[in-house]
């Protein structure tokens, strides 16, 4: 398991370093130029000067390590000396963001809170409905509440977020207004009330993510139960006389959650890039709100670190999923 | 075979109904899935909805009458108008074409890519470890951020070599169907590498059959249902995708409506005017729910284990 954990790892490497050679290609490419917005009155050397200053006159593999460099050696070490308050970060040129020439790891260490809130919630109350309601179908297959539940599913994950998010604020915040239909970022939980305005204005983008979630896990959880409901262990719990309760929450429940833990643990990076669209409808202003509106503004710098960090949420929970798996199924023994 | 041979031979005498083509029971079977055929109906009137509609409301959706600005329902327009005065009902129409358009034409392109590299890895021993290591290294990119970077960077471009409506047509299309064929190769990797073993296959091949026509006559349609239930879901998320991307303000330009432009368009006025976002919305999630009905009835008929004979 040890073994086959560190050479997943050793393969994960040049898997990250491949797509960070792709995006930053990929954006070096880009027609934008950051001396582009400045005055037209700055004499042609002196520009000249500041796009060396910036690091635009190496060659393209120069400035590929030099900006690898940066990437994964001084800005994370910036953004853990910040989270942390150690003295650890590193000295050195860091990645400037063009539109508001700060470093790119002091913006995202300021955004992810607010991402990390939305998403994971979206995905703890999507994976909480999601298992009883897989468990219940798979259990009574092909009654009402099935046939409802698989129906309901279908519809969940065929409505794009971005028309239940506006459905949901319509109902809700424009006919009903129990919330408010913009996320309000300079709040600050102080006391009681503050909390509730907190909750009121995190419910509607979580639960947008949690209904798309729940649809996607439920399907999984209904489909793995099903599998493990015919199998003969069922029918030996079963025969030796224990409850039905105890065959189906301990027996066959522990049996179908491990393909759907590794599906949850491969979900998690898909559920931040999607919630790019969530954070749109509401206004959050997270870390797909920071991607969308550098990108707006070709503001190369920053989506490309924002990019890289998604790529690297992939390969790290593909990974994590694969070794999960290893762990949690004793009849699947990796070399 | 020589005494296997006789008994079959024996009751087919008696059944003298003309040969049927397999597509006919995969057909009967699809028939029995209600919420296939539902799917399908809903389906169909959609297209009818939006390639022949626009003959019987013979209304321009670009033309702007700031007199009949922001109308509700009425005769004149069923759906409203917006802000400008355009007519909702001409603006859906339209924007469906595109919508459709794109979902199909991205689906197809992604699906001869996906294909195209599933059966040469497949089949060529040769291809498979590096085609397989591509199909990997793009399941680990970050599609959605990258769809953006690729719209955003190629735009301008693309929009002086083939015009404007054109030229961001074929990007979305393209940055759709490359971001969208990995799944599509893995299952048709599969299926070739268990079909390349069986006995036609060998036959084929001892005759003196080149590659290029086992894989069109012999491989190609064993692996056709696979291939048509991931085609179902290839429209639905490419629709999906594309809504997405105009509702990003990062697709279609606004005076090239489609229905996610529409949504997006439709945002600012949803206190007031809430049709104008609910139409396109039902629209977009009433195509994607009936393509994917359709792709739950076809993976049920396909799969000779249920099709009951």
């Amino acid at each position: 398991m040890f073994t086959y954990t560190l050479r997943r790892l050793a393969f994960a490497v040049p898997t990250v370093l491949v797509i960070s050679l792709i995006v930053f290609l990929m954006l070096d490419m880009a027609p934008g130029d950051p001396t582009g917005s400045l005055p037209l009155t700055i004499p042609l050397e002196v520009r000249e000067q500041i796009r060396q200053a910036l690091g635009l006159g190496d060659p393209v593999l120069v400035r590929y390590f030099k900006w690898l460099h940066m990437m994964v050696i001084i800005e994370p070490s910036h953004m853990l000396a910040n989270a942390t308050g150690w003295n650890i970060a590193i000295e050195g040129p860091r990645i400037l963001s063009w539109q508001t020439r700060s470093p790119v790891g002091d913006i995202i260490v300021q955004r992810i809170p607010q991402t990390l809130w939305v998403v994971g919630l979206g995905y703890l109350f999507g994976i909480l409905i999601a298992v009883p309601i897989g468990v219940i179908s798979a259990y009574k297959q092909y009654s009402w509440f099935d046939q409802t539940g698989t129906f309901i599913s279908m519809v969940g994950f065929s409505v794009p977020t971005f028309f239940t998010g506006v459905v949901f604020i319509l109902i809700f915040s424009v006919w009903l207004g129990w919330f408010p239909s913009m996320y309000d970022t300079t709040h600050r939980v102080r006391d009681w009330d503050s909390f509730l305005f907190q909750v009121r204005q995190i419910a509607m983008p979580v639960a947008v993510l949690a209904l798309f979630n729940a649809s996607q896990i439920s399907r999984f959880m209904r489909a793995s139960m099903l599998d493990n409901l015919n199998q003969d262990y069922v029918r030996t719990a079963r025969a030796k006389g224990l409850m039905e309760r105890t065959v189906l929450l301990v027996h066959v429940l522990r049996n179908s959650m491990i393909p759907v833990v590794t599906v949850i643990a491969i979900g998690i990076p898909t559920v931040f890039t999607g919630a790019i669209i969530t954070e749109q409808i509401f206004r959050v202003n997270g870390l797909g709100d920071a991607l969308i509106r550098a990108i707006y503004v070709s503001d190369w710098p920053m989506v490309q670190t924002i990019t890289f960090i998604f790529a690297i949420l992939i390969v790290l929970f593909n990974l994590i999923a694969d070794v999960l798996y290893g762990i949690l199924d004793p009849r699947i023994r990796y070399e | 075979m020589s005494e296997t041979a006789p008994a079959p031979a024996a009751e087919d005498v008696h059944d003298l109904r003309p040969p049927r083509n397999q597509w006919w029971d995969v057909w009967d079977q699809f028939k029995t899935h209600k919420g296939a055929m539902a799917g399908m109906i809903v389906f169909i009137s959609i297209l009818l909805f939006v390639f022949a509609g626009p003959w019987v409301w013979q209304v321009d959706p670009g033309l702007i009458d700031i007199r009949s600005r922001n109308q509700g329902s009425s005769w004149a327009h069923p759906m409203g108008t917006d802000q400008l005065g355009r007519d909702l009902l001409a603006r859906m129409m339209y924007g469906g074409r595109v919508s459709v358009a794109v979902g199909l034409t991205a689906m197809l392109l992604g699906l001869v890519l996906g294909t195209l590299i599933g059966v040469l890895a497949g089949y060529f021993k040769l291809f498979d470890g590096p085609l397989m290591r591509v199909t990997d290294l793009f399941l680990a990119l970050p599609l959605l951020p990258l769809l953006l970077i690729l719209v955003t960077l190629f735009r301008d471009p693309l929009e002086g070599a083939f015009g404007q409506a054109m030229g961001v047509f074929a990007l979305i299309v393209v940055a759709i169907a490359i971001t969208s064929w990995m799944q599509t190769a893995r299952i048709v990797r599969g299926d070739v590498l268990a079909l390349k073993e069986r006995e036609f296959v060998l036959a084929a091949r001892s005759i003196g059959t080149p590659a290029r026509r086992i894989n069109t006559r012999h491989i190609l349609p064993n692996v056709m249902s696979p291939i048509m239930v991931s085609a179902t879901l290839g429209i639905a998320s490419a629709i999906i995708t594309e809504s997405a991307l105009s509702f990003l303000g990062l697709g279609f330009p606004p005076d090239f409506p489609t229905w996610g432009r529409i949504l997006y368009d439709g945002r600012d006025w949803i206190e007031q005017y809430p049709a104008r976002v609910v139409w396109p919305g039902v629209f977009i999630s009433l195509t994607v729910l009936s393509v994917n009905f359709i792709g739950d009835g076809l993976r049920d008929a396909l799969d000779p284990r249920i099709r009951g004979r």
